[in-house]
């Protein structure tokens, strides 16, 4: 591909995802460093946000997943009756 | 009125008439003249905002009742701000829309958002309402496509629904209390049920939030970007006002959260994405209102400020792919970084805003309502909030831009925005990065006296670790979040799939069944009415008020018969 973009190599590609890991790996060992002052209680658990913020975003997609089954429909759905009128 | 405020009212201009005036005088001009003055009819009304002092500042008799049609207090002028601010930019950005009705319309429609902002009475409310509503099709018209015509049936029959019901609640809080100005009110009656339902119909409530991922996408590529803005924020403005603290509202907003969410995880659309995104967005201020603290209160006000900004920005970055593409699906952008790189950075900025990240002014505006969560130690709607929060970088600051400017080349290859839309991208881009880093200004003009640190390393900590922690979930499912050329039913799939059959097939018996059933209604009004006179006969209002009450029931009778036969006909 002529005019390659550095985003469009995949060795980028994979130092961002290494870099990316190793952010997160960072934001939650610094729990270690931050003094937190948790409201309730399940806050003070190492990496609450973290996992909270993992599973909330995996149950989402999941749920929304599931009601796809039942809602989806081709994008021509409605568009056709549209035209017949 | 005291001498002074009588000599102040006769100097002082409506920023929402200055607006108005604009749009009316934008028709008659043509090129340099009409740019110069898109800027400077909002601009001419910011200033003439600032200069208005607090307080009633016009008063008028009607009928019984003392309206306000001026009324100024901080949260009146911070919504009257931000409305003004976008009709500026939104003006700026749409400077090359070849249409000529749709600035005109906008400004309209804008104009009437300031002016319910700045309303001291519910009868002002209900006019400029119904303005609005009807400032909004004019938008949604200019598109000048067959579907945006279709949408736009559908969005005023909604808004004219809404319509009644608020004038309903309106006429019978002014029979029962006999005061028309707009205060604090409480679900304790019909008439604030039918109000509070009437408002929650313009924040895209469900259950009929439908109306607006329907409507606003199929306006021009600078049309939607207007539209995002006014009607839902002005709905959030109202409830701030008239409805703090009511707790069903915590739940409403919880829902349309998660509403949100759900559906624009689902959506193929970019703008229809970004549509759901306004209906999670609105909710979390809607949640706000119902805690209903002075933390909670800020927090709302502040996020719709933030909001209109980084939401009219998102959808500039999609309006310009749009224009230059003309493409709307996912599923055929992509890649567009490569020759679009300033929409493709206003876009991320925007998208990182609306996920509230650090340094950006969704992190200064939406953690207030997570805090007042915590403080009133709501346990359950603070993890739904931090849940949402977690969402909304899924859906909205991941997606929108993985998808429209990353993930897989479409090999198209764009030219970047034109200049003026460029401009007005990068202002309010600007303008995002600005509060996140200097909230101080925006933390001055809210309702109430700001005790609130947004920037403590806990809070900066936990909320890195929530979004980037979604970021990984976006990556690590990214196989099953992949585009499908779809679209997801809705609750309006009854009014536009079995409704119209229903209607061709029974039209005749369902017309014969509804005039009985309208004088069915109307004999329950005018029942009702009757109730609410006698209570009042005592202080002999009863003759005075009787032409009041059958006016507003014939008035309601004939929208009501308006709206069916609009379906029948």
């Amino acid at each position: 591909m002529k005019n390659a973009h550095w985003l469009d190599q995949p060795k980028n590609i994979k130092l961002l995802w290494r870099g990316f890991l190793f952010v997160l790996a960072l934001t939650v060992a610094a729990e270690f460093l931050v003094q937190l002052h948790p409201h309730f209680e399940v806050e003070g658990l190492l990496g609450f946000h973290a996992a909270y913020g993992f599973v909330a975003c995996l149950l989402m997609i999941v749920f929304a997943k599931g009601l796809g089954l039942i809602l989806k429909r081709p994008d021509t759905y409605y568009a056709k009756d549209e035209r017949d009128e | 009125m005291s001498a002074m405020s009588s000599a102040a009212s006769s100097l002082v201009l409506h920023p929402a008439l200055i607006l108005i005036a604009g749009a009316l005088l934008l028709p008659f001009l043509r090129g340099t003249a009409r740019n110069i003055a898109v800027l400077a009819a909002p601009t001419f009304a910011l200033i003439a905002l600032w200069l208005l002092p607090e307080g009633r500042l016009w008063e008028v008799a009607w009928l019984d009742y003392q309206l306000a049609p001026l009324s100024v207090d901080k949260l009146s002028r911070l919504f009257a701000t931000i409305f003004l601010l976008m009709a500026a930019v939104g003006g700026l950005f749409a400077l090359r829309q070849p249409s000529k009705l749709e600035v005109p319309a906008a400004f309209l429609y804008a104009g009437a958002a300031v002016g319910v902002a700045l309303a001291g009475d519910l009868v002002t409310v209900f006019v400029f309402w119904e303005v609005m509503a009807v400032g909004s099709t004019l938008v949604l018209w200019s598109a000048n496509t067959q579907a945006a015509w279709a949408a736009s049936l559908r969005y005023a029959m909604v808004h004219l629904g809404g319509g009644v019901i608020l004038f309903a609640g309106v006429t019978g809080h002014l029979l029962a209390t006999g005061d028309a100005s707009f205060t604090r009110m409480q679900p304790d009656s019909i008439a604030h049920w039918l109000i509070l339902i009437g408002f929650l119909i313009n924040a895209g409530a469900p259950p009929l939030s439908a109306w607006l991922p329907d409507a606003y996408p199929e306006a021009s590529w600078s049309g939607t970007v207007f539209l995002s803005a006014f009607t839902t924020k002005t709905a959030v403005y109202v409830l701030l006002r008239g409805f703090p603290g009511t707790e069903i509202l915590i739940w409403v907003g919880l829902f349309m959260v998660f509403y949100g969410i759900v559906y624009a995880l689902l959506e193929n659309d970019m703008r229809r994405i970004l549509a759901y995104s306004i209906v999670n967005q609105v909710g979390f201020m809607i949640a706000g209102i119902g805690i209903g603290t002075e933390m909670a209160l800020n927090g709302a006000a502040a996020h719709a400020f933030t909001h209109i900004i980084y939401k009219a920005l998102l959808l500039m970055s999609a309006g310009a792919v749009l224009a230059a593409t003309n493409r709307r699906k996912c599923s055929e952008l992509g890649g567009l970084f490569h020759s679009m790189p300033i929409t493709t950075i206003c876009g991320t900025i925007g998208a990182l805003a609306i996920s509230s990240f650090p340094l950006t002014s969704g992190f200064i505006s939406k953690s207030m309502i997570s805090q007042a969560a915590a403080d009133g130690h709501l346990q359950a709607v603070w993890l739904l909030l931090a849940a949402a929060s977690a969402g909304v970088f899924l859906h909205a600051g991941i997606k929108f831009p993985w998808f429209v400017f990353f993930q897989k080349d479409s090999g198209l290859r764009p030219p970047d925005a034109a200049g003026s839309m460029r401009w007005a991208m990068i202002l309010f881009a600007f303008l995002c990065i600005a509060l996140g880093i200097w909230p101080e200004p925006l933390y001055a003009i809210l309702p109430y006296a700001v005790d609130y640190v947004p920037y403590t390393a806990a809070h900066v900590l936990t909320q890195l670790q929530l979004l980037l922690f979604s970021g990984l979930a976006f990556f690590v499912m990214l196989n099953y979040l992949k585009r499908t050329p779809t679209i997801s039913l809705d609750v309006d799939w009854l009014y536009r799939k079995p409704l119209p059959v229903l209607t061709r097939r029974f039209g005749g018996t369902l017309r014969a069944i509804l005039s009985a059933g309208e004088r069915g209604v109307s004999a329950v009004f005018t029942g009702l009415i009757g109730r609410l006179e006698s209570q009042r006969g005592p202080r002999g209002l009863l003759r005075r008020s009787r032409p009041t009450g059958s006016m507003a029931l014939w008035m309601m009778v004939m929208l009501l018969a308006y709206l069916l036969f609009y379906y029948l006909g």
